[in-house]
């Protein structure tokens, strides 16, 4: 590989290791000191490199000099040396000279802590993610912005605050116990799941950034997947829902990058080995006594991966939509719902059931009721779609909604005579 | 917006009952529908539980094996909803599908904390 891609390769995937072993090392208080010597560590390698051409091994490279500039730093600096050093030997084996563990199983080790550590409810979920994108995935301050629609600066100030709220709250980071992971890895599977949704339902019409942000929620849950400890039912029920969601990735998003909807979607571009996948962790999933909202929506994904329209496709996209809502309300579920309600009980008794969820100000209610009102009240229809047009904010919803209703007008034309 | 108890009671210890066993496997599907609706609205408080049919009648000198059945109905399921008056909640209620055998729903505000 040439040595311009490779650096920004190697940042991509090493960056995060060498930081989150750095930090789990000396604590969440010296994440600046980790992350000033991982991007030291760099920048050294960019200027040797173009020296003394390309290691053998860049990775171990990276390693043996992230270690010794560790090493460097510990001498030079005093208070570090005397705060954390001690702390170090005290609880190292070694007591004269102490070796940064960089071997695959302290990474792994190490990022799952961190993850841990940064999926905290003391931050907002939104701060969460950030910085599970800076420091998990090894994503620059710009890219979290485009991820975001937002500059720079917001997400700056949003990962310096997160970072000092961890700092305040003295949290440990350390190899999660049990208890812990029992009470925080919900959060942690939340946090993964706003990740992926982040990518998957963005409005940004990036669709490389889009998909990174899918695939890196993936690999974070398989990271968990690895750890006994971490790798539950729900965990394994919330990487099918990854997959299946995954597996229309190529098929929902038109070259212009805007969103295809469900019915118009070309199933020949979906990916059926990352179904397959799907399906072996939801089978994985269904095993202990919980059922996760994870669960729901990896088996209400797990239907949508049939293309053929069923009566019985649609009584299961139902059912479990009504248990779903059932364990946590979300308007979103509550539209899908009654769209699933209309196809298995039909249009007419869906209107009833539509009309009283009064979701007034969302644009995806009026799109429900418009489509729910084709070919009973075609006037109606457009009424509705127009009023979703209203509070549309999205261009790639607009132009399906505005194809709508130039068919409902030819329709209503017809109709006159 | 007041929150409501919303009590199924059937008779759920004779042998001739109605809704009958049948009956109540016949309703999963619509209790299921009704049940998803409401939660659609975002007016369920507290799902429903699925509670044993016997349980305990517990009096002044005795325990005795239940359900409590001193009339002909018992609970069958209780869950809470929210809705701003009993008009509304009784519309809810009325949504029921065992009503259609013989089933009755008692609907109880709960009286919200003095401030």
């Amino acid at each position: 590989m040439h040595e311009k891609a490779l650096i920004p390769n190697l940042f991509r995937t090493e960056y995060r290791k060498i930081v989150s072993v750095l930090c789990s090392t000396f604590g969440f208080d010296h994440i600046e000191t980790a992350e000033d010597i991982v991007s030291d560590t760099f920048l050294t390698a960019t200027e040797s490199w173009s020296i003394n051409g390309i290691p053998e091994n860049p990775t171990a490279w990276l390693y043996t000099v992230a270690k010794n500039k560790t090493k460097n730093y510990l001498k030079r600096d005093n208070l570090f040396q005397q705060k954390i050093s001690t702390e170090i030997k005290y609880t190292s084996s070694n007591t004269e000279e102490f070796e940064i563990d960089l071997s695959q199983k302290n990474i792994i080790d190490s990022q799952l802590a961190m993850m841990f550590t940064i999926c905290n409810p003391s931050i907002s979920k939104e701060s969460q993610i950030s910085l599970a994108l800076n420091l998990l995935c090894g994503f620059g301050i710009q890219e979290i912005a485009d991820a975001f629609l937002v500059n720079k600066e917001v997400i700056y100030k949003r990962l310096q605050r997160a970072k000092e709220k961890l700092k305040s709250e003295d949290i440990k980071i350390e190899h999660p116990s049990v208890c812990q992971i029992n009470s925080n890895l919900e959060t942690v599977l939340m946090t993964l799941y706003l990740l992926f949704s982040e990518g998957y339902y963005s409005t940004s019409q990036n669709t490389i950034l889009r998909k990174d942000l899918c695939e890196e929620a993936i690999r974070l849950t398989l990271l968990l997947l690895e750890n006994p400890m971490t790798s539950t039912p729900s965990t394994n029920a919330l990487l099918s829902l990854m997959y299946f969601h995954s597996s229309r990735f190529n098929a929902r998003i038109n070259k212009e990058g805007e969103n295809i909807i469900y019915e118009e979607q070309d199933d020949a571009l979906w990916d059926y080995p990352l179904i397959e996948k799907g399906i072996e962790f939801l089978n994985q999933s269904a095993s202990g006594n919980s059922l996760t909202k994870f669960h729901l929506e990896a088996a209400i994904a797990f239907w949508h991966t049939k293309k053929k329209d069923s009566d019985e496709k649609w009584e299961n996209i139902l059912q479990l939509y009504n248990q779903l809502l059932q364990i946590e309300y979300a308007p979103i579920a509550a539209l899908n719902r009654t769209f699933a309600f209309a196809k298995v009980r039909g249009k007419s008794a869906a209107i009833i059931e539509a009309e009283k969820l009064q979701l007034t100000d969302n644009p995806f209610y009026y799109s429900l009721l418009g489509y729910l009102y084709t070919d009973i009240d075609n006037a109606k229809a457009k009424e509705q779609y127009e009023k979703s047009l209203e509070f549309s904010n999205s261009n790639a919803d607009t132009k399906t909604i505005r194809k709508y209703i130039e068919e409902l007008t030819e329709k209503i034309e017809k109709e006159k005579y | 917006m007041n929150e409501f108890l919303i009590a199924i009671h059937r008779d759920i210890i004779n042998k001739d009952a109605s809704p009958s066993p049948e009956q109540m496997q016949a309703a999963i599907q619509p209790f299921q529908d009704w049940l998803g609706g409401i939660a659609a609205q975002n007016k369920l408080v507290a799902p429903p539980k699925r509670w044993d049919l016997g349980g305990r009648v517990v009096k002044n000198d005795t325990v005795i094996n239940g359900p409590y059945a001193e009339i002909k109905e018992s609970i069958g399921g209780m869950f809470i909803v929210r809705a701003n008056d009993y008009d509304e909640a009784v519309e809810i209620a009325k949504g029921c599908p065992l009503l259609q055998w013989g089933a009755s729903v008692e609907v109880r505000m709960a009286i919200p904390p003095v401030q």
